[in-house]
């Protein structure tokens, strides 16, 4: 018998032992909500399977009485707008930040402490200073994301590009390239698919922050809708609504994933994480 | 092809001396080898005429000027490792230099002057024998090809001297003669003026055409950064000489000894 550290299951035996979990917690929730209820066809804490199925599809299809949208769609536009907005922008922020610091030591001198100092802000904290500054609409929310991730992704693609190997640089100019040049023909390329990954670690922060901020003052969104129903402890919206978040922030995961695997065939780091 | 001189010149750092007062002139169109125990300074002397490192004391000219305080396109570099661009093939690699002096903004040429590029670097892949290779990347090439790669990128601006660190330190013996004919070849062919740093004194030894040993010739046993490394030995190699090579493998051996005594203190 071979130690276990060196068996490995095979393909089939792997998939199967990846869903396993799934297949469990499924039939854990499926057995304790049809004892639920049981005692009470009215209980809200446990929805059947097919309640939430009938609640998720009227929340998709079909127009609301109060408002004739479709809920689920108008508050994933919102949320996806906001999230994409706040990420777009902190990894555009991060990019340039970080190349800037990691390269140039002037720059590193005067902004490395300030984005740490930064950084270690709780992003939350600072939720009733944003929406005091920005008013309750859209930008306070985007304000969040931004505040909670950008300086993360500032501070590791600096770090990247500190990483590079100086053997890289000295060759560069040794091949006549200017600093702007080093920038754009060396790091950039080099440093881009690190921020992708960085981008994917950051990406549950931003969930956070966007749900946190619509919980709190929102007229639609994601974030809003389970906080709005909870009140009615409307299982059968929440849930499915979790669900689907889910759904959204593993799909940008593996999107990235890919993004990162087409554009750039040379890189191999980072694919474990 | 460019000559270069060192006069008193030092290195330090901090408190450590790394070279003390070396004095060297080396005509355009030698090539010189350099040997030595590890830690004794060859790479920082490399690096100072990379214009890496600036000396603590003294003078470096590069054709009877001082040397530049930054790398630039008149000396080219080969490293051990990390020498290409991971993110660019290797026609891309040998292209980039063409590149970056045909467009200071964009660093990226189009139409005919990136078919020019291409061609000319081409070529360059050619004479190293990696034409085949042209649109692999640097991590699909072997270790010997990643540094044929190295030299042709390095070849690119035609520099006046051409600096390898160690380049073939991580190659198989069968390769490495390979490296040696291959670099011989440029060398003869385009007049550079090489500094080669190896640690395998055969080579040091068969490959150039004078010879460097850097050791320290003073030693404080209580303070082992207290004295630099120096020219111990500077030997033309047109007249080679079985004995004198007993006798400097001898010297580095006991160099290496004492290095490790010292850093094992
Ligand atoms: N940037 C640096 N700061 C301080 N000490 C250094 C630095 N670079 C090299 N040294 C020291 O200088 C000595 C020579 O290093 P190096 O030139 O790399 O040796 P070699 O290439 O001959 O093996 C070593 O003792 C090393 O620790
Ligand atoms: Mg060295």
């Amino acid at each position: 018998m071979k130690r276990i550290i060196n068996q490995t299951p095979n393909r089939p035996t792997g998939l199967a032992l990846g869903l396993l979990p799934f297949v469990l917690v499924l039939l854990v929730y499926m057995v304790a909500s049809a004892a639920r209820l049981a005692e009470n066809p009215n209980d809200p804490l446990l929805p059947s399977l097919s309640a939430m199925a009938e609640s998720f599809q009227r929340l998709a299809t079909e127009p609301s009485r109060r408002t004739g949208d479709l809920v689920l769609w108008v508050d994933t536009a919102a949320s996806l707008t906001r999230l994409g907005l706040g990420v777009l922008i902190s990894m555009a922020m991060g990019l340039m930040v970080g190349i800037l610091t990691g390269l140039i030591p002037y720059v590193r001198r005067a902004f490395s402490p300030f984005v740490a100092v930064l950084s270690m802000i709780p992003p939350l904290a600072m939720l009733p200073i944003l929406f005091i500054a920005f008013g309750v609409g859209e930008l306070a929310k985007v304000m969040l994301i931004i505040f909670g991730i950008a300086p993360f992704i500032m501070r590791d693609v600096q770090q990247r590009v500190e990483e590079l190997p100086t053997e890289q640089l000295v060759k560069a100019q040794t091949l006549g390239a200017s600093t702007w040049q080093i920038m754009l023909r060396v790091v950039l390329p080099q440093v881009f698919p690190r921020l992708l990954d960085a981008t994917r670690l950051a990406l549950g922060s931003a969930w956070l922050f966007l749900i946190a901020s619509e919980a709190i003052a929102a007229t639609e969104g994601l974030g809003y809708r389970i906080f709005l129903v909870r009140r009615y402890l409307d299982m059968e919206t929440i849930l499915p609504y979790v669900a689907w978040i889910t759904l959204l922030a593993f799909t940008a995961d593996i999107l990235l994933r890919l993004i990162t695997r087409y554009c750039f065939p040379w890189y191999g780091g980072g694919r474990s994480r | 092809m460019s000559a270069v001189t060192a006069r008193n010149l030092w290195k330090e750092y901090d408190s450590d001396v790394v070279l003390e007062n070396i004095d060297l002139h080396v005509p355009a169109g030698e090539f010189v080898t350099i040997v030595g125990a590890s830690g004794c300074g060859k790479s920082t002397f490399l690096r100072m005429l990379l214009g890496e490192e600036s000396p603590t004391r003294g003078e470096l000219l590069l054709d009877d000027a001082p040397m530049p305080a930054e790398p630039g396109p008149d000396r080219g570099v080969v490293f051990q490792k990390y020498s290409v661009f991971p993110h660019l093939t290797a026609l891309k690699n040998v292209m980039v230099a063409d590149e970056l002096a045909g467009a200071r903004l964009t660093g990226r040429l189009f139409g005919s002057a990136r078919r020019q590029a291409r061609e000319r670097a081409m070529d360059m892949l050619q004479a190293v024998g990696l034409d085949h290779a042209a649109d692999k990347y640097p991590s699909e090439l072997s270790g010997g090809m990643q540094q044929r790669l190295a030299i042709a990128q390095a070849l690119m601006k035609d520099p006046k001297v051409l600096l390898l660190d160690e380049p073939f330190g991580a190659l198989d013996p069968g390769i490495r003669k390979d490296m040696h004919a291959l670099i011989l070849d440029l060398w003869q062919r385009r007049g550079l003026t090489v500094f080669l740093v190896t640690h395998d004194l055969q080579e040091g030894f068969t490959l150039g055409s004078r010879l460097l040993v850097f050791d320290k010739v003073r030693h404080d046993p209580q303070a082992p950064g207290a004295y630099g490394a120096n020219i111990t030995y500077d030997i033309p190699l047109q007249r080679q000489n079985p004995a004198l090579y007993d006798e400097v493998r001898e010297r580095v051996a006991a160099a290496e000894q004492e290095t490790l005594k010292e850093s094992t203190r």
